[in-house]
């Protein structure tokens, strides 16, 4: 094996100039496939990050039915007591789970004593909301970075609108289950921008704020938003949860919760599905630009060296043998291609993260674009092209192999 | 016992709709240790002859047994073993693998066609080597030795794993007429020191008067078998 390697680099040094070019296209693939993946990867697992450690969380539980209505924010669907107690025991016992937050979502009326505009408000916990997620008080750009009872976190355009500033005293009106109408007065402790762009109408208070504006009797809520400690678990940890409580029935013998990843609840996950399309493309690109070239270069070696394959052959060379020692070239190609690549494309990615490139996401400015590639990526994308450059070699080396060394040997 | 025995083998090629009879009904017997040559003109079935002898091709009829194998039964695979284990071969154009040095390309039928251990590789090449006087330039790649060098190698590499029969096609029509005799008395020094038969063919008179036995082809068709006195089977 050592011999056929040795004669096939000397086979592949004979013609520098074509060898060298042909590494150069694969070591651009290669690098331009580890860049791309370094980029988008960073700029989506930041997107993803802003949008589930600062707003909806890697996990929500809510009762069957709850999110087909979310846009209603129904109150008639919210988790009873007995239920939250439940759902607590169960995520108190998981070891997958960092921190978990209870909600009460509704929507309801905010006046300045001048004029009124819709809010969408969110009753919450503090300490366990800025826990599951942390993000959020990044998001709080004036006043108070928490929420004290009988406070409110208004959004930023809302606050612009409605001309209020923090300090100030609102009142927010809500039609509680019953249909009947209360109202309470806030004082605004801060100013929140929203997550993913203008238009965001939501708002936090106090969760006792919320129960006590929409008259509950017991303490009733419409979520349960959960951080995970490793985010790569969580579809296994969403398995695990949706089994677990598949057990719990409602009164038609029907699963009383439903579980939701942030995938299935924030639109923003069709642009990370779309950078993976995309980069799904872009690895076929590469497996392309490798199969071309090494199939091409190939094909000429195969062609330069019909007599040099006839002597062989004469000589007594299996046909395996023979089939070989251009797999081999293939093979060599591939790995020199697939080496280089890796050292460029691991040193652009280096100088990316070097030159601190920032870009913005929806109300974030400057974020940092922290380019990544790991250890399975390099081992993927190098072990794809090695696989390619030796299919590709297939045919010319099958070729070679099956020939007639007397045809071979005429060939002029 | 015959190491080449030939009964009535003709060799047919299809050109369209026309047949071209290369070889019609060669019959002959070549013994061991023996020191060949087909002579004949440009077309006369040489090169189709030493083919089939040389198991790279099969003739259309008749019977070719080779160091006592049918070899007309054999299978690609089967051929190619047996080329390698049999057969050595010098080709006109010295066909030397250019990216081998002299000394690997003497090696390479004992690496690359039959396993043999490092050991005694290097003992049959050197031994090689310094029969056809190339030790000096052992580590010389082919585009940096002369035309009667390559030739030298290229009988060294046929010789290197003790084959029965050694075919050479047109050996010496590259080379100077005084290095053809070189090669052609190197070849005949060889089969002496080894006892390999040596079949090759030639269109170069002069050359043919070194052959011990001298098979004339002409048309295909065999015209004339010379013996130099002295030879056993004269």
């Amino acid at each position: 094996m050592r011999n056929l390697f040795k004669i096939a680099v000397r086979n592949l040094l004979r013609y520098k100039r074509r060898t060298m070019l042909t590494a150069s296209l694969i070591t651009v693939g290669v690098v331009f496939v580890l860049v791309f993946i370094s980029v988008s990867g960073s700029f989506k697992n930041m997107m993803i990050g802003q949008i589930t450690d600062s707003m909806l969380g890697h996990v929500q539980v809510h009762r069957k039915g709850y999110v087909a209505s979310i846009e209603n924010l129904p109150l008639t669907l919210n988790l009873k007591p007995e239920e939250v107690k439940r759902l607590e025991t169960i995520l108190d016992s998981q070891s997958e789970v960092e921190a978990y937050s209870p909600r009460i979502k509704f929507g309801g009326g905010f006046s300045n004593f001048a004029e009124t505009t819709n809010i969408r408000l969110n009753g919450v916990y503090p300490e366990r909301e800025f826990k599951t997620v942390p993000l959020l008080s990044s998001r709080i750009v004036e006043g108070k970075k928490w929420i004290e009872k009988g406070e409110v976190v208004v959004p930023v355009l809302l606050a612009k609108g409605m001309n209020v500033n923090i300090g100030d005293t609102v009142v927010v009106v809500a039609t509680n289950k019953d249909g009947s109408v209360n109202g309470k007065q806030f004082k605004i402790s801060g100013v929140l921008e929203s997550a993913v762009g203008p238009g965001g109408r939501d708002g936090y208070i106090h969760i006792e704020d919320a129960r006590e504006l929409l008259r509950m009797d017991e303490m009733e809520i419409s979520e349960i938003a959960v951080r995970l400690k490793e985010f790569g678990g969580l579809n296994r940890f969403n398995q695990k949860l949706s089994g677990l409580l598949s057990k719990d029935l409602n009164s038609q013998g029907k699963p009383a919760f439903e579980v939701h990843t942030w995938e299935t609840l924030s639109p923003f996950y069709n642009i990370a599905r779309m950078i993976d399309v995309m980069t799904f493309f872009i690895k076929l690109m590469l497996i392309a630009i490798v199969l071309i070239s090494i199939m091409n270069v190939m094909i000429m070696a195969v062609y330069e060296r019909i007599r040099e394959i006839g002597t062989i052959a004469a000589i007594g060379t299996l046909p395996g043998k023979i089939l070989s020692m251009f797999v081999i070239e293939g093979f060599c190609l591939g790995i020199a291609g697939a080496l280089i690549g890796n050292i460029v494309g691991v040193s652009i990615i280096l100088l990316i993260n070097l030159l601190k490139i920032t870009f913005n996401f929806g109300q974030q400015t400057g974020l940092l674009l922290v380019a990544k590639i790991t250890p399975p990526d390099l081992i993927f994308i190098s072990v794809t092209v090695i696989i390619v450059s030796v299919i590709a070699s297939l045919q010319p080396a099958f070729k070679a192999s099956r020939m007639e060394p007397i045809e071979a040997l005429r060939h002029v | 016992m015959s190491l080449i025995v030939a009964e009535n083998i003709q060799k047919d090629y299809k050109t369209g709709e026309v047949t071209v009879k290369a070889l019609k009904g060669l019959s002959f017997e070549i013994e061991p240790a023996s020191f060949v040559s087909f002579v004949g003109p440009s077309g006369s079935g040489k090169t189709t002859l030493l083919n089939l002898i040389g198991c790279l091709d099969k003739p259309t009829s008749g019977s070719l047994k080779v160091a006592d194998t049918d070899v007309l039964h054999l299978d690609r695979k089967e051929s190619a073993s047996f080329r390698g284990n049999n057969i050595g071969f010098i080709f006109q154009d010295f066909n030397l693998l250019p990216v081998l040095t002299v000394y690997e390309n003497i090696e390479y039928p004992l690496l690359m066609v039959q396993s043999f251990p490092t050991s005694e590789r290097e003992k049959r090449v050197n031994t090689l080597l310094d029969a056809v006087g190339m030790t000096e330039q052992k580590d010389k790649y082919p585009d940096q030795i002369s035309g009667g060098q390559k030739q030298r190698v290229a009988v060294a590499r046929a010789l290197v794993t003790n084959p029965k029969l050694v075919l050479a096609d047109e050996p010496t029509a590259n080379l100077d007429h005084k290095t053809a005799y070189m090669v052609i008395d190197l070849m005949k020094k060889m089969r002496d020191e080894f006892r390999t038969t040596f079949i090759f063919s030639t269109h170069d008179q002069k050359i043919v008067g070194e052959a011990e036995i001298i098979y004339s082809l002409e048309d295909g068709e065999l015209k004339g078998r010379d013996v130099k006195k002295g030879v056993g089977n004269a």
